[in-house]
């Protein structure tokens, strides 16, 4: 027999380390701790209810386990096979006490369709993709259904971009068959920008042959024979396994010309890209291909009508690829079962930032932002206070605790202000100033702007600049005012979705944070600390004892003071380091 | 392996291989069979999955376990990278965060030798599109 | 012809399919104001990438605003161009570009003409509201052309001329972001690049970022340095736009004005490129027929067809894209530059002036020909043949300062013998001129008979790219014409491909050729007016006395008491020149 007991750091924070020592300590009063493990595991993600203690093999799941429990666990379950009930987790709905994890809805919110094969296959055998039902879609597609029957079934899906933009995927098939021409191509886009956001990598990396089949069901579909796949060139496994992948297909006959001996003609190369955040913009992505510099033009006309050298081309996220074979496989209907009205099936989040499962996580559309952050990610890091979430990369906006139950789909994002994007999420706590982390985005987006159109190139440095001035508590209230009207501008009037979506930050903040903003500009404060420029280190005197260890480590010796003399520090020179605030084991030293 | 010439021959194919992983997943001969699948995505490479690889592919062999290593893609759980799953004949997959090679060492000992659950197992917090 | 309906500021108008919403506002009188947008009609020139977004306006059902430069006018759509949402975003739009431009209109060498000035006198735009930092690039003066491109604000002209019009290559946007501008590849100097300075970037720019080297001071000095004997050649093309600097009407004709005004400037002499350029044609036009003669019996070294040479961007295009093929154009130098030949030996020696006390100044409409009397083979001891040149709007710009009045000026005649010309070399000012004039001599020289019909109609025109064939009294001659670098690029490459079926190609650098020069008035966006300036120059030369060059009894004179014969040793030594095979290699500083 096995108890497994969380040890992820929010169960820590409520003693179940002193609840495994407990636990041992009553094993071996009862003289059981040979037959009973006790085991240390990584967080079960469900914080809320923490600490957490699980007993094998029977899966009996206890939550709020308090270290006095641990006599009632060994006493009853252990030795007398009852389980304690009152340790048992009440469905909130139901009110029933369920015992096994496997029976909880909370537990397991994650579904994997995306990722399915990630981390289940090996990515550079074929044989492992096949073994998981691979290629059967696209073996059905082209040899049952025609073209517009399968396109159906992916607009009957509900299957939406996953790029950010959150187009219909069978729509845009549609267009582009419609699309009279004598080439047409179906392009991967694989030129993940967002900071922080990394599933089109790993699922290239993990499960890259369910994109190359879902391509050439798009080939199908839209009566394209050539496959280019636009991926950044810092993705060196990728690229890869990439390769790997698409000359195991062809050895196999599944790429290439006549494949199920249907006559049908689809193969895949790979275009690298040079890392710029605006290629992940579809015609900047094409134009990028094509040599040309990458930055956008204006749609229409739509790649679906005029695409890579002025064809007809369908542009695909990774993630959206991924999802099509399933959806062939298991039905449209079952595909459209799982999501919210209009946003169907799931999306993966990078969830990063101050949680505590930083990682990977696939979930249903309409999962709410607290079911990601808290059951999933296990919540805050080191016990601190959720601040904000912002979702959709750096163009997307922070969102607060009054939007924790929103559930997460396209529409909903929007409506709060923020965006989907390609789904990175990063979680901010009580230490994050927001007008820092708005100027953080800006001074990405302004680093990432192509400089085709003013507002965006010039629009985006004057936020930042501004911005900039209020962290340094020279923000006046005109500025405020010139935030909103330039960011107004800026979405309304650029060219393309960078600038249409890069002051998303700014706007977010100003209306879910704007005491910060005024405590910045009125009072030249930063409530979270953050912002140096506002920031002073003092002296206590009457906690300085003179140990001179923080003159002894002020990088610009700006501390003077005799041994066992109250120090000082000269505001004129210091650099706002905070080595002294480290050093100082008397709390001598504090922030003001 | 020749080419897939129609659907059929795909699914055909489908069996075979599908046979041979479950042979090599569920065997006859529980003291012989083991599977290991080290996470090797660039998360996992860059936190020196590579290297827990190749030390169970060496230990495991020097150690005579007849086991299987293989790479798979990113699991999901970054955090506690490099990642590690070990199937035992019979049982679940149980997957270990934050492998060192102290780690590895103990997880052959403790739990591929002895069947005995270690520190430092990440619950699987999600579901399959197959259940 | 499929039409469509739409409302714009609530009224109605009814358009051809495909007409985008800044023309349909235009065919209601909506001037809605463009920065970028640029639209060189009838050369087929249309430049719409939306990058400025000054045009912007609402379309009913959109979520954002959209360029209507760009945006294609469809059934029932709604459009406002004037909603408070509209003139704010139009209004902000343009404060950022000037947060990002340097403010020094009063002593900016593009007052007055440019765009961005204009548009923000209408915007009523007072002050910059989002200062902040501006971009500071490197100043590059090259022998032609100064760019100044923190002055640009990436409306990306200068790149569509350069790289598609001309398919010059060497303009493109570079860096991202705020860095962003525009600039031959890796910031290099435009002298180590393959520019031809032919200046259709500097013609279409809307601020001073893109402008021509300034020689008026170099020619204030000389003018008023008595020891120098100061003398000028004026090029035809300048006569029939001059006019435009003073507020005239396009194709008004100023010959006799312009001659006055630098007579009153301080010219010693007053002479005509004209002349020059019927010179040209006797030396061309002899190699012409030389060489059409060997070939038509069957003389299998010689090459065809021979390819005009008057154009100083031309010749550096073909120096850098087709070196392979510099023994293919004719030899004959420019008129500018023999006119610098014979002015600096023949006329010197006639006047008994010493070479280094003649100071040889050219009005041009080009910016290249700036950049030809600097090329070392056209100098003696370091002594240049033409000491420099200024084009048609320093001049304008010059006779402003001396306080003249154009307009009421008097009409002078050239001064003798230089400045004495054919309506042949008046020609040369536009597309199809040169080679025109080129085949009134060969025809009379090559079948012995009087031409009946002066004008070649067939060799006139507007189109970028045009065939004729002549018949030289049986012998059909075919003859093509190219004017826009990427049109002679086309003719180069049949050449190259040995699928080329003409005997003489002329080659104009600049869309409508010398009228449409670099260094001409602006004509913003209007090429109406282009077409006015080639109608005056048929005009002048219909009105000539002499239409053809080999009856200037001038350069009869010239032949006989200096140069001999054309293409004899002396006319070979003064007149001709040789190519340089550059190739595209470049140089980064």
């Amino acid at each position: 027999m096995q108890l497994l007991i969380c040890g992820g750091t929010g169960c820590r924070a409520s003693e179940s380390n002193v609840l495994k020592d407990n636990l041992e300590k009553e094993l071996k009063k009862r003289n059981l701790q040979d037959d009973v493990q006790v085991v240390e595991t990584g967080c079960f993600g469900f914080c809320e209810k923490g600490p957490i203690v699980k007993v094998l093999p029977d899966n009996t799941f206890y939550t709020e386990v308090t270290p006095e429990d641990a006599e009632r666990i060994v006493g009853e379950h252990l030795v007398k096979g009852r389980q304690v009930t009152d340790l048992l987790y009440t469905d909130p709905e139901k009110k029933e006490k369920i015992a096994d994890s496997k029976h909880m809805d909370f537990y397991k919110k994650q579904i994997r369709i995306a990722l399915r094969n990630c981390g289940f296959i090996d990515p550079e055998n074929i044989d492992d993709y096949i073994a998981r039902d691979g290629y059967q879609a696209l073996g059905k597609v082209i040899t049952e259904m025609t073209p517009e029957e399968a396109i159906n079934e992916i607009k009957e899906s509900g299957l939406r971009g996953r790029g950010g933009g959150g187009f219909p995927a069978g729509l845009k098939w549609e267009l582009t068959r419609k699309s009279q021409a004598d080439q047409k191509y179906v392009v991967c886009n694989a030129d993940e920008g967002d900071p922080g956001a990394f599933m089109d990598r790993s699922i290239l990396e993990g499960d890259a042959h369910s994109v190359l089949e879902a391509m050439a069901i798009c080939g199908y579909c839209t009566d394209a024979s050539k496959g280019l796949i636009y991926i950044r060139a810092e993705y060196p496994l990728a690229i890869n396994r990439l390769k790997k992948s698409i000359e195991q297909a062809r050895e196999y006959g599944l790429l290439g010309d006549n494949i199920f001996g249907t006559g049908f003609n689809f193969d895949v190369e790979l275009r690298y890209g040079a890392g710029a955040f605006v290629c992940g913009e579809e015609t900047a992505l094409i134009h990028s291909m094509e040599g040309e510099r990458g930055e956008p033009t204006v749609k229409p006309p739509y790649p679906s009508v005029s695409g890579y050298k002025g064809k007809p081309t369908t542009v695909n996220n990774v993630e959206t690829y991924a999802n099509v074979p399933v959806i062939i496989n298991k039905g449209a209907k079952w595909f459209a079962s799982i999501g919210t009205d209009n946003s169907k099936g799931t999306k993966v989040f990078a969830l990063a930032g101050k949680v505590n499962n930083v990682g990977l996580i696939e979930v249903p559309m309409g999962t709410t932002l607290r079911e990601v952050i808290f059951d999933i990610g296990g919540g805050v890091k080191d016990g601190k206070k959720f601040k904000s979430v912002q979702t959709g990369g750096p163009s997307g906006g922070c969102l607060t605790e009054k939007h924790l139950d929103t559930p997460i789909d396209y529409d909903n994002l929007i409506a709060s202000g923020s965006m989907m994007g390609s789904g990175g999420m990063i979680v901010m706590d009580e230490d994050d100033c927001m007008v820092s982390v708005a100027k953080y985005y800006l001074d990405f987006t302004v680093e990432e702007s192509c400089g085709k159109c003013s507002p965006c190139r010039i629009g985006n440095k004057r936020l930042y600049e501004i911005l900039d001035k209020i962290t340094k508590g020279e923000g006046t209230h005109e500025d405020l005012d010139k935030l909103r009207n330039l960011s107004n501008v800026i979405m309304d009037a650029s060219l393309c979705g960078l600038g249409q979506t890069s002051p998303n930050p700014v706007m977010s903040t100003m209306d879910n944070f704007w005491d910060e903003y005024i405590a910045h500009v009125e009072k030249q404060e930063c409530p979270a600390g953050q912002c140096k420029d506002l920031l002073r280190y003092e002296v206590v005197p009457e906690n300085c004892v003179g140990c001179t260890a923080c003159a002894r480590n002020c990088p610009v010796n700006c501390i003077s003071g005799e041994r066992k003399q109250v120090h000082e520090i000269d505001q004129s020179v210091c650099i706002k380091c905070g080595a002294c605030y480290e050093k100082c084991k008397f709390n001598a030293i504090r922030i003001v | 392996m020749g080419k897939v010439k129609s659907l059929d021959d795909l699914k055909k194919m489908k069996e075979e291989v599908q046979s041979r992983i479950n042979l090599r997943e569920k065997s006859d001969h529980p003291e012989n069979q083991v599977q290991v699948k080290v996470a090797m995505a660039t998360c996992g490479i860059a936190s020196g999955a590579k290297e827990i690889m190749d030390y169970f592919i060496n230990e495991l062999d020097k150690r005579n376990i007849d086991a299987i290593v293989t790479q798979t893609g990113c699991m999901g759980y970054c955090y506690a990278e490099p990642t590690v799953e070990i199937t035992l004949p019979g049982k679940e997959p149980v997957v270990f965060g934050y492998v060192d090679t102290k780690k590895a060492d103990e997880i052959i000992e403790e739990y591929i030798k002895k069947g005995e659950l270690i520190d430092g197992i990440i619950p699987v917090t999600y579901k399959t599109i197959d259940e | 012809m499929e039409t469509i309906k739409l409302t714009i500021d609530n009224k109605t108008v009814e358009v051809e399919k495909g007409t985008t919403v800044y023309q349909a506002a235009k065919k209601l009188g909506i001037d809605i104001p463009v920065l970028c947008y640029m639209d060189l009609g009838d050369l087929n020139i249309e430049h719409k990438p939306g990058g400025c977004r000054v045009c912007v306006v609402e379309v009913k059902g959109r979520k954002n605003l959209a360029p209507s430069c760009n945006t294609e006018a469809t059934d029932g759509m709604e459009v406002r161009t004037n909603s408070m949402r509209v003139l704010n975003a139009r209004k902000t739009v343009l404060e950022l570009i000037l947060s990002d431009h340097p403010a020094d209109c009063l002593v900016c060498a593009k007052s007055g003409e440019c765009e961005l000035q204009d548009l923000s006198q209408r915007l009523g735009v007072r002050e910059i509201p989002y200062q902040g930092e501006q971009s500071h690039y490197r100043e590059d003066t090259s022998p032609s052309i100064i760019r100044e491109i923190d002055k640009c604000i990436m409306c990306r002209r200068c790149e569509k001329m350069c790289n598609e019009v001309q398919t010059v290559g060497v303009l493109s946007a570079i860096h991202r972001g705020f860095e962003s501008v525009v600039a031959p590849a890796f910031e290099m100097n435009l002298d180590h690049s393959v520019c031809t300075y032919c200046g259709q970037c500097v013609n279409v720019c809307p601020t001073g970022a893109l402008t021509e080297v300034d020689n008026t001071p170099r020619l204030i000095n000389d003018l008023a340095n008595p020891r120098k004997t100061v003398i000028v050649q004026t090029a035809p093309a300048v006569r029939a736009a001059l006019g435009e600097e003073f507020g005239m009407e396009a194709g008004t004709l100023v010959t006799g004005k312009m001659v006055a005004s630098l007579r009153e400037l301080g010219f010693d002499y007053v002479f005509d490129t004209d002349f020059a350029a019927d010179l040209t044609i006797m030396e061309e036009g002899a190699e012409l027929l030389d060489r059409l003669t060997k070939h038509l019996n069957g003389d299998q070294e010689v090459r065809m067809p021979i390819l005009t040479s008057c154009c100083p961007a031309w010749v550096k295009f073909f120096e850098h894209h087709f070196p392979d093929m510099t023994d293919i154009p004719s030899t004959a130098r420019s008129p500018q530059q023999m006119f610098g030949a014979v002015a600096k030996t023949y006329f010197a020696k006639k006047m008994n002036i010493k070479r280094e006390d003649l100071v040889v100044v050219s009005v041009m409409p080009c910016v290249a020909k700036k950049y030809e009397s600097t090329r070392d083979e056209f100098a003696v001891d370091g002594n240049p043949d033409v000491d420099y040149s200024v084009t048609t709007r320093e001049l304008g710009k010059l006779i402003k300062q001396a306080n003249m009045d154009f307009k009421s000026l008097p009409d002078e005649d050239f001064d003798k013998p230089l400045g004495e010309s054919t309506g042949a070399g008046v020609i040369f000012g536009t597309t199809g001129g040169v080679i025109e004039a080129a085949t009134r001599t060969a025809y009379e020289l090559y079948t012995g008979k009087d031409l009946e019909r002066i004008s070649f109609e067939q060799l006139r025109g507007m189109e970028g790219l045009r065939k004729a064939s002549v018949d030289f009294d049986g012998q059909e001659i075919n003859i093509g014409i190219a004017h826009g670098l990427g049109n002679a690029r086309k003719l180069l490459e049949e050449i190259r491909e040995g699928k080329s079926m003409y005997h003489a190609i002329e080659i104009m650098a600049c869309p409508g050729g010398c009228i449409g020069g670099g260094g001409q008035p602006y004509i913003h966006g209007n090429v109406d007016i282009l077409k006015a300036r080639q109608k005056a120059i048929y005009q002048e030369d219909d009105n000539k006395k002499i239409r053809k060059s080999h009856e200037n009894p001038y350069i009869k004179e010239l032949y006989e008491e200096f140069l001999g014969k054309p293409m004899g040793e002396k006319a070979h030594h003064l007149l001709h020149t040789h190519y340089f095979k550059r190739g595209r290699k470049v140089y980064i500083d």
